[in-house]
């Protein structure tokens, strides 16, 4: 258990110390109770490929993953992820070599603003995952907490479909 | 959000102790609901008590067959857990209609059944509403109210409660087990949720220092006939306008040995009526037996001018998720 330690700083309550292991590198951070995932990586580290939407869970655009699996940031606290494995869009691409599915985003054109794109690359390889997508359908179905303003869905669609046999062989989180 | 204390609990009891100990204090599970709110300025609270890290993770099979769902069991791992896909597809079908991949796999099952209702009066802390500061008035009643019930809203409150899970829930009479101070008890389904009255501020019969610590479901399944309809204004990723757990039991000849029916997007909790489906068993599988059943579900309905569409909807999706679940054989 870690109650509150003796109060910091101008009456605020005390921030807590967590570690991470972020992009497949340790870390050691103290963060707010306040801060959100979303806040810690973009505001804290820099990590601004996680986008701010909407911050209320309703777009997808923050979407990273925790243990391999896909989850909104920005409806998530910094110090509930103590002892987690998080990977970012900055965290897809191995060695210089473009994740399978960043590389079927760009052959597909799967973008306009470029906005939602972390977040569908993050999300596309949490369902690549699940292994629960087996039809255009379901990829679409499963893909449905991520929106994209431009309405480049046909594309992300057909990138996805192309790269899922990779991931599948690779096995890359 | 405005500053709050943080503490992590690792047993019960100590989740129970920190927050007899704090008054100001809420539990945080998932955090989709909460946190949402919370930036909101909707709830406030001095302190959160991480309960993530108690041991109600777990889904097992009881003595007389049922299934126990520890309260932090995330929603995506209990639609996909072998046992409900194989016994229970009504709830995980139920399950899998809402929210996203992302937000079912941090949400739990105890944070489900307390999530707050989405009136857009109600997240606008700028507004009047009864249910976030009693006694302030309901602007929904007179008000934009597409979203909001038809069924046993009162004078001083039109809000719905939004789950999908919860209907199946319903439909399946699960059981909540609640821990406090004062011990353990069950609370039935039907029991759990409340109607408004005159304290809409009360979504449920929980005590503020009681946690959830499991939902259990009665063997009986009805894996072979069941539909969970949700009609909403986009096909994914949308609250319900109106739901439909439909489950039936049928005899060799075709008759309704036994029936069940919940609503939800309707009223301030899943709705059932015994009547409906007391006119069900018995009866053969026809648009005129499926309507009867609709018609006493819905008796009373009241519409508040935009939501008056939802009465028909609602009696047509009854219809339909009966014949869903009519012509369905076994589970995939
Ligand atoms: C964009 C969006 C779309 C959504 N769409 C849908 C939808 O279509 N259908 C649907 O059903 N839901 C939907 N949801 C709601 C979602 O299902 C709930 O937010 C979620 O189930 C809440 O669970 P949680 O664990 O995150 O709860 P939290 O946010 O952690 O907690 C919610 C409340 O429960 C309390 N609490 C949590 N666990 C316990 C416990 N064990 N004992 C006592 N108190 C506890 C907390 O104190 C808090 O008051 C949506 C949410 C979002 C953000
Ligand atoms: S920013 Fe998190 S879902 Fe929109
Ligand atoms: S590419 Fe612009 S929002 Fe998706």
């Amino acid at each position: 258990m870690s109650a509150t330690s003796p109060t910091a700083g101008a009456g605020l309550p005390a921030a807590h110390s967590i570690s991470l292991t972020l992009n497949g590198q340790p870390r050691r951070l103290e963060v707010q109770p306040w801060t959100t995932l979303l806040d810690l990586l973009r505001e804290q580290l820099q990590l601004t490929g996680s986008k701010k939407g909407c911050d209320h869970g309703q777009c997808g655009a923050c979407t990273v993953l925790v243990n391999g699996k896909r989850i909104n940031a920005c409806l998530s606290l910094a110090v509930m992820q103590d002892g987690a494995e998080i990977t970012t869009v900055e965290g897809l691409a191995e060695d210089g070599r473009l994740h399978p599915l960043q590389q079927a985003f760009i052959e597909r054109d799967a973008f306009q603003c470029g906005y939602c794109t972390s977040g569908q690359l993050c999300s596309a390889v949490g369902l690549a995952n699940e292994g629960r997508a087996h039809s255009r359908d379901e990829i679409r179905e499963l893909m449905s907490g991520n929106l994209c303003r431009c309405g480049a869905y046909t594309n992300i669609l057909a990138a996805i479909e192309d790269a899922l046999p990779a991931c599948r062989e690779g096995g890359r989180s | 959000m405005t500053p709050f204390a943080y503490a992590r609990a690792r047993q019960v009891d100590e989740a129970l102790a920190l927050r007899a100990g704090h008054p100001e204090a809420r539990f945080i599970a998932g955090g989709t609901n909460l946190l949402d709110l919370m930036k909101e300025n909707v709830a406030r609270p001095g302190m959160l008590i991480d309960i993530t890290g108690l041991p109600l993770h777990d889904v097992e099979t009881t003595a007389d067959g049922g299934l126990r769902i520890g309260a932090l069991v995330s929603n995506a791992d209990l639609a996909y857990h072998p046992e409900v896909e194989r016994r229970y597809p009504l709830l995980a079908q139920a399950i899998l209609a809402g929210a996203s991949p992302q937000l079912r796999n941090m949400a739990s099952t105890g944070g489900n059944l307390l999530q707050r209702t989405r009136c857009y009066y109600f997240y606008d802390a700028g507004v009047p509403c009864n249910k976030r500061e009693p006694g302030s008035g309901c602007p929904a009643r007179d008000g934009l109210n597409r979203i909001h019930a038809i069924l046993g809203a009162s004078d001083q409150c039109i809000a719905v409660h939004p789950s999908d899970m919860c209907v199946a829930l319903a439909a399946l009479e699960a059981t909540v087990e609640v821990a406090g101070p004062a011990g353990r008890r069950v609370i039935d389904f039907a029991d759990f949720h409340r109607l408004p009255g005159d304290q809409p501020q009360r979504d449920n019969t929980l005590e503020d220092d009681e946690l959830i610590v499991a939902i259990t479901l009665p063997a009986r399944g009805f894996a072979r006939h069941h539909a969970y309809l949700k009609v909403r204004d986009r096909a994914s990723y949308a609250f319900a306008l109106v739901s439909v757990a439909a489950a039936l039991e049928r005899e060799a000849d075709g008759r309704i040995a036994e029936a069940r029916l919940a609503l939800g997007g309707v009223a301030h909790k899943p709705w059932r009526d015994p009547r409906a489906e007391d006119l069900l068993r018995g009866q053969p599988c026809n648009a005129e037996s499926f309507g009867r059943a609709a018609d006493a579900l819905l008796q009373g309905a009241q519409g508040f001018a935009h939501n008056d569409f939802k009465i028909e909807l609602a009696r047509r999706a009854i219809v339909r998720a009966l014949e869903q679940a009519a012509s369905q054989e076994g589970t995939p």
